[in-house]
C-alpha cells in the first residue's frame, strides 16, 4: 500500500499538478440513446435511464475508459471517477439506489487501469485517479420549501450512511484520492468528512482527500450563504490536501476567491473553473485558446496548487493548461 | 481559535474579550423557555436576532430542559436559524449537558461551532469518546473544569484537571490546542460560606495559569454566577459582573457569557460600592461580604433608576451628549443634538466637537478595558443616529454653496473589518466640503473597492480599519492597485494605522501618492492637495514621497545592517579598556546611600523643559519653542500654567523626591558581566548581566556594551555606580483632587511635572556624584543646559534605554540598592517602576564612556544570554524581543 499524501505532498511542493476536464461534456459527445444507456442488462429495466451518467461505467464502460484516456493522452496528472452521482442519495432518481455499490467500484477499476496504462508507459510522471464524490441533489442546511423554513428533505444521518457506502467502494476500487466537490451546502460536505474519517478508521489508513466548493454567483458566497473564509474554516478539521473552488464559474470570475483560499488556507490549494459561463443554450463556449490566456493570468497569481476543469472543458482545454502550467512554479503553502 | 457561521470568528491572542449570547438558553430566560414550550419558533428568532445586533459574536443555545424533547428542539431551532443570514453569520455555541441533545446540534449547523460542554466527570473513556466525535463533527470545545470527584472548587482542582483534560485531548485525541476552551467555573461569591470566599480569586488565578501554561487554549465562563447571592439587587450584581469582567479579562479570560444589559460601565460604579464589591471578589478583608450585605441594602435599584434620569438630564449639554455615548441611550439624542446645533455656526461642528467628545471617552474607556464590545456599539448606534440627525441640515448647507463638486472619494473600510465609525466620520467632513462621497461600507473586498473606483472614475480612494489585520489587507489592496496600473491615490486611516505602517510597509508598493491621516479634520487638506497635484506640478505627492522615503529608510535604519559577527567575534572587537590605576578615581564614598527628601526648589532648576511639551504633542526645544508661529502661543501658555502648578506643588509641599544610590568596586569578567562586590569585605554581591553590540563594525570601530567601561584587568581596582530616584511619591493623590473635579488638564499637568522632577532628580544627583560622593569630577562647573546636552564626563544609562535595552537589569539594582525597602519604589512584574515618576541606572566613570544604542542582536547571543540570566530561551526571547 503507497502512502498516496505523502507522494501527492512531495510532488505538490514541486509542481502544479493538473486534474482533468469534464465528463459530462464529453459524454455528451457520444450522444448516447435510451438504448445505449441500458445496454444488454437494463434493456427492460421499468424506469428512463437516459441522463443517468454514472450508468455509463456499466453498460458503456469502453467510452468511459476512452475519455479518461483521452485526457490522460492530454497530460492530466488526476483524473477523476464518473461517480459524481454514485450515492444513493442521487440514484433515487432513477431507482438504482441498490447499483451504488457496483457503479463506484467499476468505475475505479476503469479510471485505475487507465491510469496504469500511462503511469506504466511514463513512470517519471505518475497518473492519479480521485474519487468523485457529489454534493447529491438534496440539501441538509436548507428548506426546499420556503414556506416551512425548518423542514429538511435530507439529514445528516442519511448522507453519512448514503456517503460511507460510495467511499468504501471507491476505495475498494482502488482510487488513490477522495475528491468532495462542487459543494453548495457545506453541511452535506461535514457529512462526507464525517464518513470518510469513520471508513478510515474501520479499514485501518487513509487517502489524501481533496475538497472543492462552489461560489454560485458574484454574492462571492456558497448556496448555502457562507464566504470563503467560512467555507474553508468548516472543513479544515481533517488533514485536506487541498481546498478550493470549482464549477459555476469561469477562471476570470473565481480568481478573486482563489486568491482568498490562498491567503486564508494551510493547505494546498485546487481550482477547476468552467471553460467561461454558458452561452445562451447552455453550452460552453470558450475554447481552449481564450480559457489558456484566463488561466495564464490565474496562475501568475501563484494562488494555486492543483487546476483543472470543470463544466465545457475538454481535452482541448486541458492539453493547453498542461503546457501553460509548465511556465509557473507551484504555490507556496 | 477560528470560528465560523456564514462568517468567520477570528479569536486571536490580541482579540478583545468574546462576548457569547445567553439569551437563547431556556435555563437562563424563562421568556425563551415559554416560547420554545408554546413552540412560538418565531419570535424565539426575534430573540436571537436581539443579541446579534446586540453585539453576540457567538450564539449560545440550550434546551436542557425536562418538559422539553431537548434533541427536537435543538435541531429544529438550529434549522431555523440557517435560514435567517442575520442570525446565522455568527457561530453557534451548542450548549447542553446531554450528550444527545449537542450530537444533534452537531448535524445541524453547516460553519465550525462550539460544544458547550464536556468534561471528565463520566471518566476518560467518555470524554475521549465524545471528544473524538466533536472533532469529526468539525467543532471546538468548552471543557468544564470538572473530574471523576466531582466539579473544581479550588486554585489547585482547577488547573489540575484543567491540565490533565488538556494533555488528554492534545496528546491522545490530537484536538488542536487552540480548539480548546476551559470554563473553570465562576462560582457565586458573598454566600456568607467561608469556603466560598476564593471563588473569584481562584478562579482569576486558574485562568491566568491556563493561559499561561496551557498553550494555545482560551478560557471562558458564564459571570453572571458570580452574583448569585444578590439576585433580585441589580445594582449591585451590575457592579459585580463589570468588576469581574475586568479582572477577569485581565488575567486571561477571553470568553464569556455575558448579559450585556446586567454589566454597568467600570469607571461608572461608584467608588464605595466597587470597593465593597472588589473587597469581596479579591477576598481583601474578613468582614468584606457583612460590608458589601449592609450596603447593599441601603441600594434600592429602582427608586435609584428614576432619580438617576433626572439627576443626568440636569448635566451641561457636553456631559448629557457624552453620557447618552457612553450609557448607548438613545432617548435624548436628538433633542440634544438639536439644543447643540442651535449653538454652533454649522451643523458639522456639532459632530467636531460636542459628538466626538463624547465618542473620545468611549474610545478611552473601551482601550482601557473598562468598556465592552457590546456597550461600544451601542454607543456607536446612538452617535449615527446624531449623525442621521443632522444630515439634512449638513446637505442643506453644503447645497447652498453652488461650487461644483471638489472631488470623488471612494470610502471603504476593509475587508474583515467592521469598524466604521471613524471612517463615516471622515466621510461627512469630506462630503461637508464639498467632496463627492462613495461609500462602499464595511467589509469590503479589494475586488470590488478596484472595480468601483474604475467604474465611478474616483480621484481619491479611503481605507479605513481598527482591528490589526486590517492593516495587511491594505498592504494587499495597494498591490493590487500597482500590479493592475491603477494610479488612484490612497488615503489611509483608522485606529491601528500609523505612519510607521503607512511609510515602511504601504508606501513601497505604490506607484501612487499614499497618505496616512488619522485626523478627520486633516482629510480635508490632503484630498483636496491630492486632486489638484497635477496643477502644482505634483509637488505635494512629491512632498509626501519624501517625507515618507526618509521616514521608512530611518525606521528601518536601525534593522537594515542585519549582518552580524558571532557573539565571541563581537566579543574580541570589544572597546579596549586600558585605564591605568592612576586615572581611576576612588571614590569618597562607596556602599549605598539613602536621600530621603531634595528641596524641589533646587530640583525645578534641573528640569529639561523640552519632553514637557512633547507630552501634551508640542514639538520643539525649550525655549526656542516660544517662538514657532503655529505653537507658541500655547506652549508659552502651557509653560506658564505649569509655573503655576509648580509653584503650588513646592508650597504645599504636595510631591517628594527620593533617591537611593550605591558605589561598589567592580570588574567586567570574560563573559560581558559587571561583577560587583561588597566594598567592606570584597565578597560578591551580584552581577550586572550586559549584552553587545553584534552588527559587524567597520574597521577600528569596537562593538561597544556597557561592561566594556569597567576594567576587567585584575590588578586595576574599578568602580561601578547605580541609582533609583523617584517624584512620584503624592503625584496620585494630588491628581486625583483634579480627577474629582473633572479636571483632567491640571491632573494631567501634575503627572506631567512630576516625570520632570524626576529625571531633574536624576540630573541633579548624578551631579552630586560627580562632585561629591564619588568626586572623579570634582571641578565641573556646568549651566543646566549643559547637562542637558550631556556635556559632563561619565553616563548614567538607564536599564531599558538603547545603551542596555534589559528591563531586568533592574532586579539587580534593586537588590544591591535594596531600593524598595530604603525609599519605597517598587517593581511591576513586567518591570516597570511605581510611583510612574521614577528613573533608575547605572554610574560609570571612564572618562570615554559615553551613549550608544545597541541595536539587535543575533540568537547566539540571545542563547547565551538565557544562559547567563539563567532563564529559558523562550523568556530571554520575551524580554528582549525588541532587540532581536
Amino acid at each position: 500500500m503507497k502512502d498516496y499524501t505523502k507522494i501527492l505532498h512531495e510532488i505538490l511542493e514541486k509542481r502544479i499538478l493538473v486534474l482533468d476536464g469534464a465528463m459530462g461534456t464529453m459524454i455528451q459527445g457520444y450522444n448516447f440513446s435510451e438504448q445505449d444507456y441500458r445496454g444488454n442488462r437494463f434493456k427492460d429495466y421499468e424506469y428512463l435511464l437516459k441522463g443517468n451518467n454514472d450508468l455509463l461505467s456499466i453498460t458503456q464502460p469502453k467510452a468511459i475508459r476512452e475519455i479518461h484516456e483521452s485526457f490522460l493522452e492530454a497530460g492530466a496528472d488526476i483524473i477523476e471517477t464518473n461517480t459524481f452521482s454514485s450515492t444513493t442519495v442521487a440514484m433515487a432518481d432513477y431507482h438504482m439506489e441498490d447499483l451504488v455499490y457496483e457503479l463506484n467500484f467499476e468505475s475505479a477499476k476503469i479510471a485505475v487501469q487507465a491510469c496504469k496504462k500511462f503511469t506504466d508507459l511514463n513512470p517519471q510522471k505518475p497518473r492519479f485517479v480521485a474519487g468523485s464524490i457529489g454534493p447529491t441533489n438534496k440539501t441538509a442546511s436548507m428548506s426546499p420549501d420556503v414556506n416551512d423554513p425548518g423542514f429538511r428533505a435530507i439529514t445528516f444521518d442519511e448522507l453519512v450512511i448514503s456517503y460511507s457506502e460510495q467511499i468504501e467502494a471507491l476505495i475498494d476500487g482502488g482510487v488513490h484520492i477522495l475528491l468532495v466537490e462542487t459543494i453548495f451546502d457545506t453541511l452535506n460536505a461535514k457529512a462526507a468528512l464525517f464518513a470518510i474519517s469513520g471508513v478510515f478508521e474501520k479499514i485501518g489508513y487513509e487517502l489524501p482527500i481533496m475538497v472543492s466548493g462552489t461560489i454560485t454567483d458574484a454574492s462571492g458566497r456558497t448556496l448555502s450563504g457562507q464566504t470563503t473564509e467560512a467555507f474553508i474554516t468548516s472543513l479544515s478539521h481533517l488533514p485536506l490536501l487541498t481546498i478550493g473552488f470549482n464549477c459555476a464559474l469561469g477562471a476570470d470570475l473565481m480568481l478573486p476567491y482563489m486568491k482568498r483560499v490562498s491567503r486564508f488556507t494551510n493547505f494546498f490549494t485546487a481550482a477547476f473553473p468552467n471553460a467561461g459561463l454558458p452561452n445562451a443554450f447552455g453550452e460552453y463556449d470558450e475554447s481552449s485558446s481564450q480559457m489558456g490566456e484566463k488561466i495564464r493570468k490565474f496562475l501568475d497569481e501563484g494562488c494555486v496548487n492543483i487546476i483543472g476543469g470543470c463544466c465545457g472543458t475538454t481535452p482541448d482545454h486541458i492539453k493547453v493548461i498542461t503546457e501553460i502550467v509548465n511556465d509557473f512554479k507551484p504555490r507556496k503553502k | 481559535m477560528i470560528l465560523s457561521g456564514l462568517e468567520v470568528l477570528n479569536i486571536r491572542d490580541d482579540s478583545n474579550f468574546i462576548n457569547v449570547g445567553e439569551r437563547t438558553n431556556v435555563t437562563g430566560s424563562k421568556k425563551f423557555l415559554r416560547l420554545i414550550e408554546n413552540k412560538k419558533y418565531s419570535e424565539a428568532l426575534e430573540v436571537a436576532r436581539d443579541q446579534v445586533e446586540g453585539g453576540a459574536q457567538i450564539l449560545d443555545v440550550n434546551m436542557d430542559e425536562g418538559l422539553i424533547d431537548g434533541v427536537e428542539a435543538m435541531t429544529t431551532f438550529l434549522n431555523l436559524i440557517a435560514s435567517e443570514p442575520d442570525i446565522a453569520k455568527i457561530p453557534i455555541m451548542i450548549d447542553s449537558s446531554k450528550w444527545e441533545i449537542i450530537e444533534a446540534g452537531l448535524k445541524t449547523v453547516q460553519g465550525k461551532s462550539v460544544v458547550n460542554s464536556i468534561s471528565l466527570k463520566e471518566g476518560e473513556e467518555e470524554f475521549i469518546k465524545h471528544a473524538k466525535l466533536i472533532r469529526r463533527y468539525g467543532a471546538a470545545v468548552i471543557v468544564m473544569a470538572f473530574d471523576e470527584m466531582g466539579q473544581a472548587d479550588n486554585y489547585e482542582r482547577r488547573i489540575q484537571i484543567c491540565e490533565r483534560s488538556y494533555n488528554i485531548l492534545v496528546n491522545q485525541v490530537n484536538f488542536p490546542p487552540e480548539d480548546i476552551i476551559f470554563d473553570p467555573n465562576i462560582f457565586p461569591v458573598a454566600t456568607g460560606m467561608e469556603e466560598h470566599k476564593k471563588n473569584a480569586i481562584d478562579f482569576f488565578n486558574a485562568a491566568k495559569w491556563i493561559r499561561k501554561n496551557l498553550h494555545g487554549a482560551s478560557v471562558s465562563g458564564g459571570v453572571s454566577n458570580v452574583s448569585f447571592s444578590f439576585r433580585g439587587n441589580n445594582k449591585v450584581r451590575e457592579a459585580m459582573h463589570s468588576s469581574f469582567l475586568y479582572h477577569a479579562v485581565k488575567h486571561g479570560m477571553n470568553m464569556g457569557i455575558v448579559n450585556p444589559t446586567m454589566l454597568e460601565i467600570y469607571d461608572d460604579i461608584p467608588k464605595d460600592l466597587l470597593e465593597y464589591v472588589e473587597d469581596v471578589l479579591l477576598n481583601r478583608r474578613d468582614d468584606a461580604t457583612e460590608r458589601l450585605l449592609d450596603f447593599a441594602e441601603t441600594v434600592s435599584n429602582n427608586i435609584d433608576k428614576a432619580e438617576k434620569i433626572v439627576e443626568w438630564r440636569a448635566f451641561n449639554l457636553q456631559e448629557r451628549i457624552s453620557h447618552s455615548l457612553i450609557k448607548g441611550i438613545d432617548k435624548y439624542i436628538d433633542e440634544d443634538v438639536e439644543e447643540a446645533r442651535l449653538l454652533v455656526d454649522r451643523p458639522l461642528q456639532v459632530i467636531e466637537t460636542y459628538l466626538m467628545n463624547g465618542m473620545n471617552i468611549v474610545g478611552d474607556l473601551f482601550g482601557d478595558g473598562k468598556m465592552f464590545l457590546p456597550q461600544v456599539v451601542k454607543s456607536a448606534r446612538v452617535m449615527k443616529k446624531a449623525v442621521s440627525y443632522l444630515l439634512p441640515y449638513i446637505e442643506e448647507e453644503k447645497s447652498d454653496d453652488k461650487t461644483s463638486s471638489a472631488g470623488k472619494i471612494l470610502m471603504a473600510t476593509v475587508k474583515g473589518d467592521v469598524h466604521d465609525i471613524g471612517k463615516n466620520i471622515v466621510s461627512v467632513v469630506l462630503g461637508c466640503n464639498n467632496f463627492e462621497i462613495i461609500d462602499l461600507g464595511v467589509m469590503v473586498p479589494p475586488e470590488k473597492i478596484i472595480d468601483e473606483a474604475i467604474k465611478n472614475n474616483v480621484d481619491v480612494i479611503g481605507l479605513s480599519g481598527l482591528i490589526t489585520p486590517s492593516l495587511d489587507e491594505m498592504v494587499y489592496l495597494a498591490k493590487e492597485l500597482k500590479k493592475q496600473k491603477i494610479n488612484i491615490p490612497l488615503l489611509i486611516g483608522g485606529a491601528t494605522t500609523s505612519k510607521a505602517h503607512t511609510a515602511v510597509k504601504i508606501f513601497p508598493e505604490c506607484d501612487f501618492p499614499v497618505v496616512h491621516v488619522n485626523d478627520a479634520s486633516k482629510a480635508v487638506g490632503v484630498a483636496a492637495s491630492l486632486i489638484n497635484d497635477y496643477k502644482n506640478d505634483n509637488v505635494f505627492s512629491k512632498s509626501i514621497e519624501k517625507e515618507y522615503e526618509e521616514f521608512r529608510d530611518k525606521f528601518l535604519g536601525r534593522k537594515k545592517s542585519k549582518k552580524f559577527a558571532t557573539i565571541l567575534d563581537a566579543r574580541n572587537n570589544k572597546f579596549k579598556n586600558k585605564i591605568n590605576q592612576s586615572e581611576i578615581c576612588i571614590p569618597r564614598l562607596l556602599g549605598v546611600k539613602v536621600i530621603e527628601s531634595i528641596d524641589l526648589n533646587i530640583l525645578k532648576n534641573y528640569i529639561d523643559w523640552s519632553p514637557f511639551f512633547s507630552t501634551w504633542g508640542l514639538h520643539g526645544k525649550f525655549p526656542k519653542i516660544f517662538e514657532f508661529e503655529a505653537t507658541g502661543k500655547e506652549a508659552r501658555e502651557l509653560y506658564d500654567n505649569a509655573q503655576i502648578m509648580l509653584k503650588k506643588i513646592i508650597k504645599e509641599n504636595r510631591l517628594k523626591s527620593k533617591a537611593v544610590f550605591g558605589i561598589f568596586p567592580a570588574r567586567t569578567n570574560q563573559n560581558d558581566e559587571i561583577e560587583v562586590y561588597d566594598p567592606t569585605n570584597k565578597d560578591l554581591l551580584n552581577k550586572f548581566i550586559c549584552l553587545r553590540q553584534q552588527t559587524v563594525k567597520a574597521t577600528n570601530i569596537p562593538n561597544l556594551s556597557i561592561c566594556d567601561f569597567i576594567s576587567s584587568d585584575e590588578k586595576i581596582n574599578d568602580f561601578v555606580g547605580c541609582f533609583a530616584v523617584s517624584s512620584g511619591f503624592g503625584t496620585d493623590e494630588f491628581a486625583k483632587i483634579y480627577e474629582d473635579k473633572n479636571d483632567d488638564y491640571n491632573s494631567i499637568m501634575i503627572k506631567a511635572l512630576a516625570d520632570r522632577l524626576a529625571e531633574a532628580t536624576a540630573e541633579y544627583l548624578h551631579e552630586k556624584v560627580r562632585k561629591e560622593y564619588w568626586g572623579y569630577d570634582s571641578g565641573e562647573n556646568l549651566t543646566n543646559s549643559e547637562l542637558i546636552a550631556e556635556k559632563y564626563k561619565g553616563i548614567r544609562p538607564a536599564p531599558g534605554y538603547p545603551a542596555c535595552p534589559d528591563h531586568l537589569e533592574k532586579n539587580i539594582i534593586w537588590n544591591l540598592l535594596d531600593v524598595e525597602k530604603n525609599i519605597g519604589i517598587k517593581l511591576t512584574e513586567s518591570l516597570a517602576m511605581w510611583p510612574a515618576s521614577s528613573v533608575s541606572g547605572y554610574y560609570f566613570s571612564h572618562p570615554e564612556s559615553k551613549y550608544f544604542g545597541l541595536g539587535k542582536i543575533d540568537t547566539d547571543q540571545l542563547k547565551d544570554y538565557a544562559k547567563r540570566r539563567n532563564i529559558s530561551i523562550k523568556q530571554a526571547k520575551k524580554w528582549l524581543n525588541p532587540i532581536l
